[in-house]
């Protein structure tokens, strides 16, 4: 099979297995659509002072969508390929005459399709459930934003695996890097509400920028860009430097071998 | 004789400031079943982790199928299948579609469904990994090393773990892998195994081959002294053992076993003896030195 033909037949293998794994579906998919309905009965008659005042569930639909598409890339992939890893599964691979970079493009290839799924998951039960328009004519930008932050994402999750070092440990260390910064960065809890200080100390991470981007594309300012490029921009060097980090740390082998 | 597939000379690997290869010799040839067998960090993972292109050497020559390991192609993986010592399957695959998988990583794969007859899963194609036994897993593990159509397997430690069952259906596998013509480099701590699978044997300890042959004449087996056992009725002591015998007396109490480089001629002067004396010597039996004795004594010697 020629390079792309093998990412699609990886890719393939790569779904079956991403549906049939009873925790990469409900942390990925049901996860942030149970987050999405506990926010919204909790807070829904509420609204949150930012482009002038939103209601609660326009602010929180892109806040969901947000955080699926790091579930989907960043988390789902730093814990799949450390358990792949630690399994041999990773160094069989290699022994075989595939080349490294069809698996990896294979698994990033699944993390983004599934981010798009969520981003249309989401934005339906928003807009079904709780009349929060889709922003149909914006759905370019949207786009744009959403799989320039879940390729970002995927880079930072391949390059984390290199400090994971056991099966156990994978789920600890992403869930400490990530659920904190949600709360910081504004996805748990509208900016509006939170002190300047900590908002600035999100400001050094890339999910504040990433929600701060997809918000921008979903719901922008009146008379402002959809596009905030500052944001974008800083989503896109942390995605290369956690490129640079996985390429130079990423390991094939299980710890110890 | 055409070149050996597996040639190696002088090779040397060290850890830190262990060595864990200390200047091993080895030629493997086209369709034989080569076995290295020795304990547990012997230096077996390390040298055929070598010959995989997996790990580095510090010293030494190999070549694998005409080519250095360390610097190989596409081309060069098409022609090896590898069952790694601990791997474990995606849980979430089926057998059909795990090999089907690996099927698409070659250029000219086997027929699946001939692969998963050839590793005896025929019943279990639509049975996810993670539902197989260990005996069962193990053999997909070889489907899938399987899958290319290699010439050259490399199956470390294929039956570590496994029930006395497993291990035999394992051996049937791998047994009807000689039939299609391959070669295979098998590594055990096993010595029933390498008995068992293999047409040569090098035995390895502390990272040296310290005996190498044919199962049936390693470590001159054949010249190695038999053991004569039985047991003596009630009442008669080994002392009373005639002197003509020629074998040193090992056992002690009603238990006797007598080493001696003559068998033939020991039994006929204990059987003389006991005829004459109208004794009944139970238990008795005449043990040439199996491949587990020498491997012990080989093994032994060295610490």
């Amino acid at each position: 099979m020629s390079g792309p033909a093998l990412v699609v037949h990886q890719f393939r293998f790569d779904q079956k297995a991403f549906w049939r794994n009873p925790a990469s579906v409900f942390f990925t998919i049901a996860f942030p659509v149970i987050l999405l309905l506990i926010f919204a009965t909790v807070f829904g008659d509420q609204t949150v002072d930012v482009r002038g005042g939103v209601k609660t569930t326009v602010y929180y639909v892109p806040a969901i969508i947000t955080l699926s598409v790091i579930s989907a890339t960043m988390q789902s992939l730093a814990m799949s390929l450390v358990i792949a890893r630690e399994d041999g599964r990773l160094k069989r691979g290699r022994g075989t005459p595939m080349p490294p970079w069809v698996f990896i493009a294979g698994r990033v290839g699944n993390s983004i399709v599934v981010a798009l799924m969520m981003l249309v998951l989401i934005a339906a039960l928003g807009r079904l459930a709780y009349g929060v328009p889709v922003p149909w004519g914006r759905l370019p930008e949207i786009v744009l934003v959403l799989v320039m932050g879940a390729a970002a994402f995927c880079c930072i999750g391949i390059a984390l695996t290199a400090a994971i070092p056991s099966q156990d440990a994978a789920a600890p260390i992403v869930n400490a890097l990530l659920l904190p910064l949600y709360f910081l960065s504004g996805v748990f809890i509208p900016d509006d509400q939170l002190p300047s200080g900590v908002v600035h100390f999100a400001d050094a991470f890339p999910i504040r920028h990433f929600f701060e981007a997809f918000f921008s594309a979903y719901v922008p300012a009146d008379g402002g860009t959809s596009l905030e490029w500052g944001n974008i921009a800083v989503v896109a060097i942390w995605g290369v430097v956690g490129l640079l980090l996985a390429v130079r740390y990423f390991r094939w082998t299980p710890r110890g071998d | 004789m055409s070149d050996p597939v597996i040639s190696i000379r002088g090779l040397r690997k060290s850890y830190d400031d262990i060595e864990a290869v200390r200047g091993i010799d080895l030629d493997v040839q086209a369709g034989e079943v080569f076995a290295f067998l020795g304990p547990n960090g012997a230096g077996k993972t390390t040298t055929v982790e070598i010959m995989e292109g997996y790990r580095g050497r510090d010293a030494g020559e190999v070549t694998v199928l005409g080519e250095d390991p360390q610097h190989t192609d596409r081309a060069w993986r098409e022609r090896i299948g590898i069952v790694l010592q601990s791997c474990r399957l995606d849980p979430y695959l089926t057998v059909r579609e795990s090999l089907a998988l690996y099927a698409g990583y070659y250029s000219a794969p086997r027929p699946i469904e001939e692969t998963i007859a050839l590793v005896g899963l025929e019943g279990k194609a639509e049975a996810r990994a993670s539902s197989l036994s260990g005996g069962q897993q193990r053999r997909l593990d070889v489907g899938m090393a399987l899958i290319g159509d290699p010439e050259l397997l490399f199956l470390d430690e294929p039956t570590t773990g496994f029930d006395p069952s497993a291990r035999r259906q394992a051996w049937e596998t791998i047994a009807g892998l000689r039939d299609l013509g391959k070669t295979i480099f098998l590594t055990t701590h096993y010595m029933d195994e390498a008995q068992r699978l293999a047409d040569r044997v090098a035995i390895i300890v502390h990272g040296e081959v310290v005996a190498r042959g044919t199962p049936e004449d390693l470590g001159d087996r054949d010249n190695r002294p038999a053991t004569v056992s039985f047991r003596l009725p009630d009442g008669v002591a080994p002392g009373a053992l005639p002197v003509e015998l020629g074998a040193a007396v090992v056992g002690d109490g009603l238990g006797v076993s007598l080493s001696t480089a003559t068998p033939v001629a020991t039994l006929n002067a204990l059987t003389g003896w006991a005829i004459e004396r109208s004794l009944d010597l139970e238990g008795l039996e005449v043990r040439r030195p199996s491949l587990e004795d020498v491997y012990l004594s080989l093994t032994s010697e060295d610490v």
